[in-house]
Protein backbone atom coordinates (compact mmCIF):
# COMPACT_ATOMS: atom_id res chain seq x y z
CA UNK A 1 0.00 0.00 0.00
CA UNK A 2 2.48 2.48 1.11
CA UNK A 3 4.85 1.41 -0.52
CA UNK A 4 3.42 2.75 -3.92
CA UNK A 5 4.91 6.19 -3.20
CA UNK A 6 8.44 6.80 -5.16
CA UNK A 7 8.60 10.19 -4.39
CA UNK A 8 11.66 10.41 -3.50
CA UNK A 9 13.20 7.03 -3.97
CA UNK A 10 16.27 6.17 -6.01
CA UNK A 11 15.93 4.00 -9.03
CA UNK A 12 18.93 2.02 -9.88
CA UNK A 13 20.15 1.36 -13.22
CA UNK A 14 22.53 2.50 -15.43
CA UNK A 15 21.68 5.09 -18.14
CA UNK A 16 22.88 8.88 -19.34
CA UNK A 17 20.59 10.49 -16.95
CA UNK A 18 22.38 8.40 -13.79
CA UNK A 19 25.43 9.46 -15.18
CA UNK A 20 24.67 13.05 -15.49
CA UNK A 21 26.53 15.61 -12.90
CA UNK A 22 23.83 15.70 -10.16
CA UNK A 23 24.06 19.36 -10.21
CA UNK A 24 23.17 19.57 -13.57
CA UNK A 25 20.04 17.31 -13.06
CA UNK A 26 19.37 19.88 -10.15
CA UNK A 27 19.39 23.10 -12.32
CA UNK A 28 17.73 21.20 -15.29
CA UNK A 29 15.13 20.12 -13.03
CA UNK A 30 14.64 23.56 -11.31
CA UNK A 31 14.74 24.87 -15.09
CA UNK A 32 12.01 22.84 -15.88
CA UNK A 33 9.67 23.75 -12.96
CA UNK A 34 10.26 27.24 -13.50
CA UNK A 35 9.25 26.37 -17.43
CA UNK A 36 6.10 25.03 -16.20
CA UNK A 37 4.98 28.66 -14.89
CA UNK A 38 6.20 30.87 -18.18
CA UNK A 39 2.73 30.44 -19.62
CA UNK A 40 -0.54 29.06 -20.47
CA UNK A 41 -0.84 27.90 -23.69
CA UNK A 42 -1.69 24.28 -25.18
CA UNK A 43 1.98 25.08 -26.93
CA UNK A 44 4.04 25.72 -23.92
CA UNK A 45 2.22 22.31 -22.39
CA UNK A 46 2.89 20.22 -25.44
CA UNK A 47 6.63 21.04 -25.43
CA UNK A 48 6.73 20.74 -21.96
CA UNK A 49 5.44 16.89 -21.75
CA UNK A 50 7.71 16.28 -24.87
CA UNK A 51 11.01 17.51 -22.63
CA UNK A 52 9.44 15.16 -19.84
CA UNK A 53 9.25 12.34 -22.48
CA UNK A 54 12.68 12.72 -23.29
CA UNK A 55 13.75 12.86 -19.95
CA UNK A 56 11.98 9.88 -19.16
CA UNK A 57 12.99 7.68 -21.67
CA UNK A 58 16.83 8.30 -20.99
CA UNK A 59 16.67 7.78 -17.68
CA UNK A 60 15.30 4.22 -18.27
CA UNK A 61 13.24 3.81 -15.24
CA UNK A 62 9.85 2.42 -16.17
CA UNK A 63 6.81 4.41 -16.91
CA UNK A 64 5.07 2.10 -14.95
CA UNK A 65 7.02 3.26 -12.20
CA UNK A 66 6.63 6.71 -12.12
CA UNK A 67 3.26 7.07 -13.08
CA UNK A 68 2.87 4.97 -10.12
CA UNK A 69 4.21 7.50 -7.81
CA UNK A 70 1.25 9.84 -9.04
CA UNK A 71 -1.00 7.38 -7.14
CA UNK A 72 -0.28 10.09 -4.00
CA UNK A 73 -1.14 12.93 -5.54
CA UNK A 74 -4.65 11.72 -7.27
CA UNK A 75 -6.83 13.63 -4.29
CA UNK A 76 -5.08 16.51 -4.42
CA UNK A 77 -5.08 16.52 -8.37
CA UNK A 78 -8.75 16.02 -8.02
CA UNK A 79 -9.61 18.58 -5.36
CA UNK A 80 -7.54 21.05 -7.57
CA UNK A 81 -9.66 20.34 -10.49
CA UNK A 82 -13.10 19.94 -9.29
CA UNK A 83 -12.32 23.64 -7.32
CA UNK A 84 -11.31 25.46 -10.69
CA UNK A 85 -13.37 23.93 -12.69
CA UNK A 86 -16.72 25.78 -10.39
CA UNK A 87 -14.75 28.83 -8.62
CA UNK A 88 -13.60 30.43 -12.10
CA UNK A 89 -15.50 33.04 -13.61
CA UNK A 90 -16.52 33.26 -17.33
CA UNK A 91 -18.55 31.89 -20.00
CA UNK A 92 -21.14 29.11 -18.30
CA UNK A 93 -21.32 25.90 -20.10
CA UNK A 94 -23.10 23.69 -17.64
CA UNK A 95 -25.09 24.49 -14.66
CA UNK A 96 -26.18 22.03 -11.73
CA UNK A 97 -27.85 24.23 -8.98
CA UNK A 98 -26.06 27.00 -8.12
CA UNK A 99 -22.90 25.66 -9.71
CA UNK A 100 -21.70 26.66 -12.93
CA UNK A 101 -18.83 25.40 -14.47
CA UNK A 102 -17.24 27.62 -16.93
CA UNK A 103 -15.36 27.33 -19.74
CA UNK A 104 -12.33 29.26 -18.50
CA UNK A 105 -12.35 27.25 -15.67
CA UNK A 106 -12.23 24.09 -17.45
CA UNK A 107 -9.44 25.51 -19.18
CA UNK A 108 -7.91 26.32 -15.83
CA UNK A 109 -8.49 23.24 -14.23
CA UNK A 110 -7.17 21.07 -16.94
CA UNK A 111 -3.87 23.24 -17.48
CA UNK A 112 -3.25 22.60 -13.48
CA UNK A 113 -3.63 19.25 -13.57
CA UNK A 114 -1.34 18.83 -16.49
CA UNK A 115 0.96 21.09 -14.44
CA UNK A 116 1.01 18.98 -11.23
CA UNK A 117 1.58 16.30 -12.93
CA UNK A 118 4.55 17.38 -14.70
CA UNK A 119 6.12 19.12 -11.40
CA UNK A 120 5.63 15.80 -9.69
CA UNK A 121 6.95 13.58 -12.56
CA UNK A 122 9.64 16.03 -13.41
CA UNK A 123 11.03 16.11 -9.89
CA UNK A 124 10.82 12.46 -9.19
CA UNK A 125 12.63 11.89 -12.50
CA UNK A 126 15.73 13.42 -10.50
CA UNK A 127 15.37 11.69 -7.27
CA UNK A 128 14.68 8.55 -8.80
CA UNK A 129 17.65 8.67 -11.06
CA UNK A 130 20.10 10.72 -8.31
CA UNK A 131 20.93 9.29 -4.55
CA UNK A 132 20.68 11.27 -2.06
CA UNK A 133 23.96 11.64 -1.24
CA UNK A 134 24.88 13.38 -4.99
CA UNK A 135 21.95 15.65 -4.17
CA UNK A 136 23.08 16.84 -0.91
CA UNK A 137 26.76 17.65 -2.68
CA UNK A 138 25.28 19.01 -6.12
CA UNK A 139 23.39 21.47 -3.09
CA UNK A 140 26.39 22.39 -1.74
CA UNK A 141 28.15 22.97 -4.48
CA UNK A 142 25.63 25.09 -6.00
CA UNK A 143 24.50 27.11 -2.73
CA UNK A 144 29.38 27.88 -1.90
CA UNK A 145 28.85 31.16 -3.28
CA UNK A 146 26.27 32.51 -0.95
CA UNK A 147 28.88 31.46 2.04
CA UNK A 148 29.73 34.94 1.52
CA UNK A 149 26.49 36.11 3.19
CA UNK A 150 26.90 33.85 5.99
CA UNK A 151 24.56 30.86 4.60
CA UNK A 152 25.07 27.70 5.89
CA UNK A 153 25.23 25.55 2.79
CA UNK A 154 26.75 22.88 4.12
CA UNK A 155 24.89 22.56 6.94
CA UNK A 156 21.34 23.14 5.17
CA UNK A 157 22.44 20.56 2.71
CA UNK A 158 23.01 18.06 5.20
CA UNK A 159 19.93 18.70 6.50
CA UNK A 160 18.01 18.26 3.54
CA UNK A 161 20.25 14.97 2.63
CA UNK A 162 19.19 13.73 5.97
CA UNK A 163 15.36 14.54 5.22
CA UNK A 164 15.46 12.87 1.80
CA UNK A 165 17.35 9.58 2.97
CA UNK A 166 14.82 9.20 5.92
CA UNK A 167 12.07 9.34 3.52
CA UNK A 168 11.63 5.37 2.60
CA UNK A 169 12.66 4.78 5.90
CA UNK A 170 9.90 6.40 7.78
CA UNK A 171 8.10 5.33 4.74
CA UNK A 172 8.65 1.50 5.21
CA UNK A 173 8.30 2.13 9.33
CA UNK A 174 4.66 3.38 8.90
CA UNK A 175 3.92 0.48 6.24
CA UNK A 176 5.36 -2.44 9.10
CA UNK A 177 3.30 -0.42 12.12
CA UNK A 178 0.48 -0.69 10.18
CA UNK A 179 0.85 -4.09 9.73
CA UNK A 180 1.59 -4.77 13.25
CA UNK A 181 -1.54 -2.99 14.10
CA UNK A 182 -3.22 -4.97 11.50
CA UNK A 183 -2.39 -8.05 13.26
CA UNK A 184 -3.63 -7.03 16.02
CA UNK A 185 -7.23 -6.39 14.79
CA UNK A 186 -7.10 -2.36 13.98
CA UNK A 187 -9.11 -1.09 10.98
CA UNK A 188 -7.91 1.89 8.68
CA UNK A 189 -10.69 1.58 5.83
CA UNK A 190 -13.81 1.79 7.84
CA UNK A 191 -16.12 4.44 9.30
CA UNK A 192 -16.48 8.23 8.88
CA UNK A 193 -13.38 10.76 8.91
CA UNK A 194 -13.22 11.34 12.64
CA UNK A 195 -13.16 7.54 13.25
CA UNK A 196 -10.72 7.23 10.41
CA UNK A 197 -8.59 9.47 12.15
CA UNK A 198 -8.43 8.18 15.20
CA UNK A 199 -7.93 5.20 13.55
CA UNK A 200 -4.23 6.54 13.11
CA UNK A 201 -3.05 7.24 16.65
CA UNK A 202 -1.87 3.46 17.25
CA UNK A 203 0.21 3.99 13.65
CA UNK A 204 1.68 7.54 14.35
CA UNK A 205 2.10 7.30 17.97
CA UNK A 206 4.92 4.55 17.40
CA UNK A 207 6.33 6.34 14.20
CA UNK A 208 7.04 9.46 15.85
CA UNK A 209 8.59 7.85 18.65
CA UNK A 210 10.90 5.37 16.14
CA UNK A 211 11.61 8.58 13.98
CA UNK A 212 13.02 10.35 17.38
CA UNK A 213 15.09 7.24 18.17
CA UNK A 214 16.25 7.34 14.92
CA UNK A 215 17.40 10.85 14.72
CA UNK A 216 18.81 10.64 18.36
CA UNK A 217 20.71 7.40 16.60
CA UNK A 218 21.78 9.43 13.49
CA UNK A 219 22.98 12.16 15.69
CA UNK A 220 25.35 10.24 17.90
CA UNK A 221 26.00 8.39 14.99
CA UNK A 222 27.59 11.68 13.37
CA UNK A 223 29.24 13.04 16.86
CA UNK A 224 31.12 9.21 16.84
CA UNK A 225 32.42 10.14 13.98
CA UNK A 226 33.55 13.29 14.77
CA UNK A 227 31.15 15.70 12.63
CA UNK A 228 31.22 18.92 13.32
CA UNK A 229 29.71 20.49 10.15
CA UNK A 230 31.47 21.74 6.59
CA UNK A 231 34.32 23.47 8.07
CA UNK A 232 37.12 21.84 6.04
CA UNK A 233 36.07 19.07 5.18
CA UNK A 234 36.62 17.03 1.39
CA UNK A 235 34.34 14.83 -0.50
CA UNK A 236 35.27 11.44 -1.29
CA UNK A 237 34.09 11.67 -4.81
CA UNK A 238 34.44 15.67 -5.91
CA UNK A 239 32.23 16.32 -8.65
CA UNK A 240 33.42 16.71 -11.70
CA UNK A 241 31.45 18.02 -15.26
CA UNK A 242 31.75 15.69 -17.99
CA UNK A 243 30.81 17.40 -22.19
CA UNK A 244 27.42 15.38 -21.51
CA UNK A 245 26.71 17.59 -18.53
CA UNK A 246 27.14 20.80 -21.16
CA UNK A 247 25.40 19.11 -23.94
CA UNK A 248 22.11 18.86 -21.43
CA UNK A 249 22.68 22.53 -20.58
CA UNK A 250 22.50 23.90 -24.22
CA UNK A 251 19.38 21.84 -24.22
CA UNK A 252 17.80 22.94 -21.29
CA UNK A 253 18.18 26.42 -22.58
CA UNK A 254 16.98 25.64 -26.03
CA UNK A 255 14.17 24.67 -24.09
CA UNK A 256 13.57 27.33 -22.12
CA UNK A 257 13.93 30.39 -25.21
CA UNK A 258 11.61 27.61 -26.90
CA UNK A 259 8.86 27.69 -23.95
CA UNK A 260 9.48 31.38 -23.17
CA UNK A 261 8.79 32.60 -26.97
CA UNK A 262 5.98 29.62 -26.85
CA UNK A 263 4.16 31.34 -24.14
CA UNK A 264 4.45 34.89 -25.22
CA UNK A 265 4.52 35.03 -28.71
CA UNK A 266 2.12 32.80 -29.91
CA UNK A 267 -1.55 34.17 -29.82
CA UNK A 268 -4.03 31.74 -27.82
CA UNK A 269 -6.14 29.15 -29.63
CA UNK A 270 -7.70 27.41 -26.77
CA UNK B 1 -8.42 -25.80 13.30
CA UNK B 2 -5.93 -26.12 10.59
CA UNK B 3 -3.81 -23.59 8.84
CA UNK B 4 -2.64 -24.57 4.77
CA UNK B 5 -0.51 -22.35 2.74
CA UNK B 6 -1.51 -23.48 -0.77
CA UNK B 7 1.29 -22.52 -3.45
CA UNK B 8 1.92 -19.35 -2.34
CA UNK B 9 4.10 -16.74 -4.49
CA UNK B 10 5.27 -13.17 -3.72
CA UNK B 11 7.42 -10.74 -5.30
CA UNK B 12 8.65 -7.71 -3.67
CA UNK B 13 9.46 -4.16 -6.15
CA UNK B 14 7.45 -5.99 -9.19
CA UNK B 15 8.55 -4.58 -12.60
CA UNK B 16 11.51 -3.00 -11.05
CA UNK B 17 14.91 -4.01 -10.81
CA UNK B 18 15.13 -4.27 -7.60
CA UNK B 19 12.55 -7.20 -7.84
CA UNK B 20 13.29 -9.83 -5.57
CA UNK B 21 10.80 -13.74 -5.50
CA UNK B 22 10.25 -13.90 -1.79
CA UNK B 23 7.89 -16.56 -2.09
CA UNK B 24 8.40 -18.91 -4.87
CA UNK B 25 5.48 -21.75 -4.54
CA UNK B 26 5.27 -22.12 -0.79
CA UNK B 27 3.06 -24.76 0.50
CA UNK B 28 2.69 -25.60 4.39
CA UNK B 29 0.07 -27.38 6.35
CA UNK B 30 -0.40 -26.81 10.22
CA UNK B 31 -2.27 -28.76 12.23
CA UNK B 32 -3.54 -27.46 15.73
CA UNK B 33 -1.59 -27.84 18.80
CA UNK B 34 1.62 -28.08 16.71
CA UNK B 35 4.95 -26.06 17.00
CA UNK B 36 6.94 -25.27 14.51
CA UNK B 37 10.39 -23.22 14.17
CA UNK B 38 10.42 -21.86 10.97
CA UNK B 39 14.14 -20.92 9.72
CA UNK B 40 16.06 -19.71 7.19
CA UNK B 41 18.74 -16.99 6.39
CA UNK B 42 17.92 -13.09 6.56
CA UNK B 43 15.85 -12.21 2.98
CA UNK B 44 15.00 -16.04 2.97
CA UNK B 45 11.14 -15.14 2.83
CA UNK B 46 10.29 -15.93 6.04
CA UNK B 47 8.90 -12.95 7.39
CA UNK B 48 6.76 -12.86 4.29
CA UNK B 49 5.56 -16.55 4.52
CA UNK B 50 4.19 -15.43 8.01
CA UNK B 51 2.46 -12.12 6.97
CA UNK B 52 0.44 -14.13 4.37
CA UNK B 53 -0.62 -16.53 7.02
CA UNK B 54 -2.77 -13.71 8.57
CA UNK B 55 -3.70 -12.16 5.04
CA UNK B 56 -1.41 -8.84 5.86
CA UNK B 57 -0.06 -9.21 2.65
CA UNK B 58 -1.53 -10.83 -0.66
CA UNK B 59 -0.14 -13.55 -2.56
CA UNK B 60 0.73 -13.36 -6.37
CA UNK B 61 -0.47 -16.45 -6.70
CA UNK B 62 -1.69 -19.02 -4.52
CA UNK B 63 -3.70 -18.84 -1.45
CA UNK B 64 -4.17 -19.71 2.63
CA UNK B 65 -6.98 -21.50 4.13
CA UNK B 66 -8.06 -21.12 7.81
CA UNK B 67 -10.51 -23.74 8.81
CA UNK B 68 -11.29 -24.91 5.13
CA UNK B 69 -11.82 -21.01 4.05
CA UNK B 70 -10.06 -19.09 1.39
CA UNK B 71 -8.89 -16.34 3.54
CA UNK B 72 -8.18 -14.07 0.13
CA UNK B 73 -11.96 -14.68 -0.87
CA UNK B 74 -13.21 -11.03 -1.20
CA UNK B 75 -16.28 -11.69 1.42
CA UNK B 76 -13.49 -13.27 4.08
CA UNK B 77 -13.55 -11.66 7.28
CA UNK B 78 -10.44 -10.99 7.34
CA UNK B 79 -10.17 -9.18 11.04
CA UNK B 80 -11.41 -12.00 12.61
CA UNK B 81 -8.70 -13.99 10.90
CA UNK B 82 -6.29 -11.89 12.12
CA UNK B 83 -6.92 -12.42 15.88
CA UNK B 84 -7.29 -15.87 15.45
CA UNK B 85 -4.17 -16.41 13.72
CA UNK B 86 -2.30 -13.94 16.08
CA UNK B 87 1.31 -12.28 14.58
CA UNK B 88 3.84 -10.65 16.88
CA UNK B 89 6.08 -8.52 14.52
CA UNK B 90 9.96 -8.45 14.78
CA UNK B 91 10.85 -5.76 17.82
CA UNK B 92 6.73 -5.62 18.53
CA UNK B 93 7.86 -2.98 21.32
CA UNK B 94 8.14 -1.21 18.66
CA UNK B 95 4.24 -0.73 17.69
CA UNK B 96 3.47 0.33 21.58
CA UNK B 97 1.45 3.64 21.60
CA UNK B 98 -1.03 3.65 24.53
CA UNK B 99 -0.79 5.24 27.50
CA UNK B 100 -1.01 2.51 30.04
CA UNK B 101 0.31 -0.70 29.51
CA UNK B 102 -2.90 -2.25 30.12
CA UNK B 103 -4.99 -0.24 27.67
CA UNK B 104 -2.34 -1.15 25.23
CA UNK B 105 -3.03 -4.61 25.92
CA UNK B 106 -6.94 -4.05 25.75
CA UNK B 107 -6.64 -2.75 22.44
CA UNK B 108 -6.19 -6.16 20.36
CA UNK B 109 -9.71 -7.60 22.18
CA UNK B 110 -11.52 -4.01 22.16
CA UNK B 111 -10.48 -4.37 18.48
CA UNK B 112 -12.41 -7.91 18.24
CA UNK B 113 -15.43 -6.44 19.08
CA UNK B 114 -15.24 -8.05 22.54
CA UNK B 115 -17.35 -5.89 25.66
CA UNK B 116 -15.00 -3.74 28.14
CA UNK B 117 -15.15 -6.09 30.79
CA UNK B 118 -14.82 -8.75 28.49
CA UNK B 119 -11.41 -7.38 26.87
CA UNK B 120 -9.78 -6.29 30.22
CA UNK B 121 -10.65 -10.00 31.30
CA UNK B 122 -8.38 -11.42 28.31
CA UNK B 123 -5.50 -8.07 29.14
CA UNK B 124 -5.27 -9.21 32.16
CA UNK B 125 -4.89 -12.64 31.86
CA UNK B 126 -2.81 -12.19 28.81
CA UNK B 127 -0.61 -10.12 30.39
CA UNK B 128 -0.40 -12.83 33.17
CA UNK B 129 0.58 -15.43 30.57
CA UNK B 130 3.44 -13.53 29.22
CA UNK B 131 4.83 -12.92 32.53
CA UNK B 132 4.52 -9.23 33.09
CA UNK B 133 4.76 -8.29 36.66
CA UNK B 134 1.24 -6.86 38.51
CA UNK B 135 3.58 -3.39 39.36
CA UNK B 136 4.23 -2.52 35.88
CA UNK B 137 0.13 -2.52 34.99
CA UNK B 138 -0.58 0.75 35.59
CA UNK B 139 2.79 2.05 34.00
CA UNK B 140 3.32 3.94 30.47
CA UNK B 141 4.43 0.97 28.33
CA UNK B 142 7.62 3.58 27.18
CA UNK B 143 9.08 3.80 30.60
CA UNK B 144 9.59 -0.21 30.70
CA UNK B 145 12.77 -2.56 29.71
CA UNK B 146 13.14 -3.49 26.46
CA UNK B 147 12.39 -7.24 27.92
CA UNK B 148 9.58 -6.08 29.33
CA UNK B 149 8.10 -4.18 26.40
CA UNK B 150 8.55 -7.18 24.46
CA UNK B 151 6.45 -9.23 27.04
CA UNK B 152 3.96 -6.39 26.77
CA UNK B 153 3.81 -6.30 22.70
CA UNK B 154 3.10 -10.57 22.92
CA UNK B 155 0.75 -10.12 25.53
CA UNK B 156 -1.19 -7.78 23.10
CA UNK B 157 -1.35 -10.13 20.27
CA UNK B 158 -1.94 -13.09 23.12
CA UNK B 159 -5.10 -10.65 24.49
CA UNK B 160 -7.13 -11.67 21.23
CA UNK B 161 -7.08 -15.58 22.09
CA UNK B 162 -5.20 -16.83 19.50
CA UNK B 163 -5.60 -20.35 18.13
CA UNK B 164 -2.44 -20.05 16.09
CA UNK B 165 0.49 -17.57 17.51
CA UNK B 166 3.37 -17.18 15.18
CA UNK B 167 6.42 -14.92 16.78
CA UNK B 168 8.80 -13.29 14.72
CA UNK B 169 12.46 -13.36 15.94
CA UNK B 170 10.49 -13.17 19.38
CA UNK B 171 14.03 -13.11 20.98
CA UNK B 172 16.17 -10.84 18.69
CA UNK B 173 18.12 -8.40 20.92
CA UNK B 174 17.56 -9.67 24.28
CA UNK B 175 20.22 -11.05 26.75
CA UNK B 176 20.39 -15.21 27.40
CA UNK B 177 18.19 -15.02 29.96
CA UNK B 178 15.79 -12.88 28.55
CA UNK B 179 15.83 -15.12 25.40
CA UNK B 180 15.10 -18.64 27.70
CA UNK B 181 12.31 -16.70 30.08
CA UNK B 182 10.40 -16.07 26.78
CA UNK B 183 11.02 -18.92 25.14
CA UNK B 184 9.63 -21.09 27.99
CA UNK B 185 7.12 -18.56 28.37
CA UNK B 186 5.72 -19.12 24.86
CA UNK B 187 6.17 -23.46 25.57
CA UNK B 188 3.96 -22.94 28.81
CA UNK B 189 1.58 -20.96 27.30
CA UNK B 190 1.27 -24.05 24.26
CA UNK B 191 0.89 -26.76 26.87
CA UNK B 192 -1.25 -25.05 29.24
CA UNK B 193 -4.24 -23.73 26.06
CA UNK B 194 -2.90 -26.26 23.30
CA UNK B 195 -2.24 -22.88 21.17
CA UNK B 196 -0.51 -23.61 18.07
CA UNK B 197 2.64 -21.70 17.83
CA UNK B 198 4.78 -20.76 15.07
CA UNK B 199 8.61 -19.68 15.78
CA UNK B 200 10.24 -17.32 13.29
CA UNK B 201 14.29 -17.41 13.58
CA UNK B 202 17.37 -17.77 12.01
CA UNK B 203 19.21 -19.46 14.97
CA UNK B 204 18.41 -23.34 15.06
CA UNK B 205 20.07 -23.12 18.75
CA UNK B 206 17.24 -21.04 19.78
CA UNK B 207 14.59 -23.08 18.53
CA UNK B 208 16.02 -27.01 18.46
CA UNK B 209 15.10 -27.31 22.28
CA UNK B 210 11.38 -25.78 21.97
CA UNK B 211 9.98 -26.87 18.81
CA UNK B 212 8.63 -30.59 17.23
CA UNK B 213 9.05 -29.78 13.81
CA UNK B 214 11.53 -27.09 11.99
CA UNK B 215 10.66 -25.48 8.51
CA UNK B 216 13.50 -24.73 6.58
CA UNK B 217 13.19 -21.92 4.16
CA UNK B 218 16.06 -20.56 1.25
CA UNK B 219 15.03 -17.77 -1.47
CA UNK B 220 11.95 -18.30 -0.92
CA UNK B 221 11.28 -21.94 -1.23
CA UNK B 222 10.93 -24.71 1.91
CA UNK B 223 14.22 -26.58 1.89
CA UNK B 224 13.28 -29.24 4.59
CA UNK B 225 9.58 -30.12 6.75
CA UNK B 226 10.64 -32.40 9.48
CA UNK B 227 11.53 -33.20 12.42
CA UNK B 228 14.53 -31.46 14.38
CA UNK B 229 16.87 -34.12 14.32
CA UNK B 230 15.88 -35.13 10.52
CA UNK B 231 16.50 -31.19 9.57
CA UNK B 232 20.17 -31.57 11.64
CA UNK B 233 21.45 -34.05 10.05
CA UNK B 234 21.52 -32.17 6.94
CA UNK B 235 24.13 -29.87 8.59
CA UNK B 236 26.59 -29.33 5.85
CA UNK B 237 23.34 -28.19 3.93
CA UNK B 238 22.29 -25.67 5.85
CA UNK B 239 25.85 -24.31 6.23
CA UNK B 240 25.66 -23.57 2.18
CA UNK B 241 22.22 -21.66 3.45
CA UNK B 242 23.82 -19.61 5.82
CA UNK B 243 22.41 -21.26 8.66
CA UNK B 244 24.08 -23.50 11.31
CA UNK B 245 23.12 -27.21 13.00
CA UNK B 246 23.30 -26.36 17.01
CA UNK B 247 26.50 -26.54 18.42
CA UNK B 248 25.63 -29.87 20.15
CA UNK B 249 25.25 -31.62 16.82
CA UNK B 250 28.72 -30.19 15.77
CA UNK B 251 29.96 -31.60 18.65
CA UNK B 252 28.74 -34.60 18.47
CA UNK B 253 30.00 -35.25 14.59
CA UNK B 254 33.38 -33.79 16.11
CA UNK B 255 33.58 -36.81 18.84
CA UNK B 256 32.55 -39.37 16.15
CA UNK B 257 35.05 -38.63 14.49
CA UNK B 258 37.73 -39.22 17.15
CA UNK B 259 36.56 -42.43 17.43
CA UNK B 260 33.94 -41.99 20.54
CA UNK B 261 30.50 -43.98 19.20
CA UNK B 262 27.71 -41.47 20.57
CA UNK B 263 24.67 -40.69 18.64
CA UNK B 264 24.92 -37.79 16.04
CA UNK B 265 21.29 -37.20 16.05
CA UNK B 266 21.19 -35.28 19.46
CA UNK B 267 19.87 -31.98 19.23
CA UNK B 268 19.41 -30.32 22.51
CA UNK B 269 22.49 -30.07 25.23
CA UNK B 270 20.01 -32.19 27.49
CA UNK B 271 20.11 -35.11 25.09
CA UNK B 272 23.26 -35.02 24.66
CA UNK B 273 24.25 -34.94 28.36
CA UNK B 274 22.22 -38.31 28.41
CA UNK B 275 23.93 -39.69 25.60
CA UNK B 276 27.43 -38.35 26.71
CA UNK B 277 26.76 -39.74 30.74
CA UNK B 278 25.59 -42.93 29.29
CA UNK B 279 28.70 -43.29 27.06
CA UNK B 280 30.63 -42.56 30.39
CA UNK B 281 29.01 -45.15 32.59
CA UNK B 282 29.39 -48.24 30.03
CA UNK B 283 33.31 -47.10 29.96
CA UNK B 284 33.37 -47.20 33.57
CA UNK B 285 31.48 -51.04 33.85
CA UNK B 286 33.80 -51.93 31.28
Amino acid sequence: MIRDITLGQYYQTDSVVHRLDPRTKLIATFAYLVSLFLGTNLYVYVLAFAFLAVAVKASRVPVKFIVRGMKAIVFLMLVTVVINMFVIKGEPILTIGKLTITREGVRTAVYMALRLTFLIMGSSIMTLTTTPNQLTDALESILKPLKIFKFPAHEISMMMSIALRFIPILLEETDKIMKAQLARGADFESGNVIKKAKSLVPVLVPLFISAFRRANDLALAMEARCYRGGEGRTKMKPLHYAKRDAAVYLYVCAYLVLIYAAGHYIPKFW
Amino acid sequence: MKLIADHLTYEYNKDTTLAVKALDDVSLVIAQGEMIGLIGHTGSGKSTLVQHLNALLTPDSGTVYFDGEDVFEKEYDRKKLRGKVGLVFQYPEHQLFEETVFQEVCFGPKNMGVSRKQSELSAYVALKQAGVPDECFYQSPFDLSGGQKRRVAIASVLAMKPEILILDEPTAGLDPRGRYEILTQIRKLKEENNVTVILVSHSMEDVAEYVDRIVVMDHGKIKYDDKPRQVFAHYKELETMGLAAPQVTYLMHELREHGMDVDTNVTTIEEAKEALLGKWKQRETK
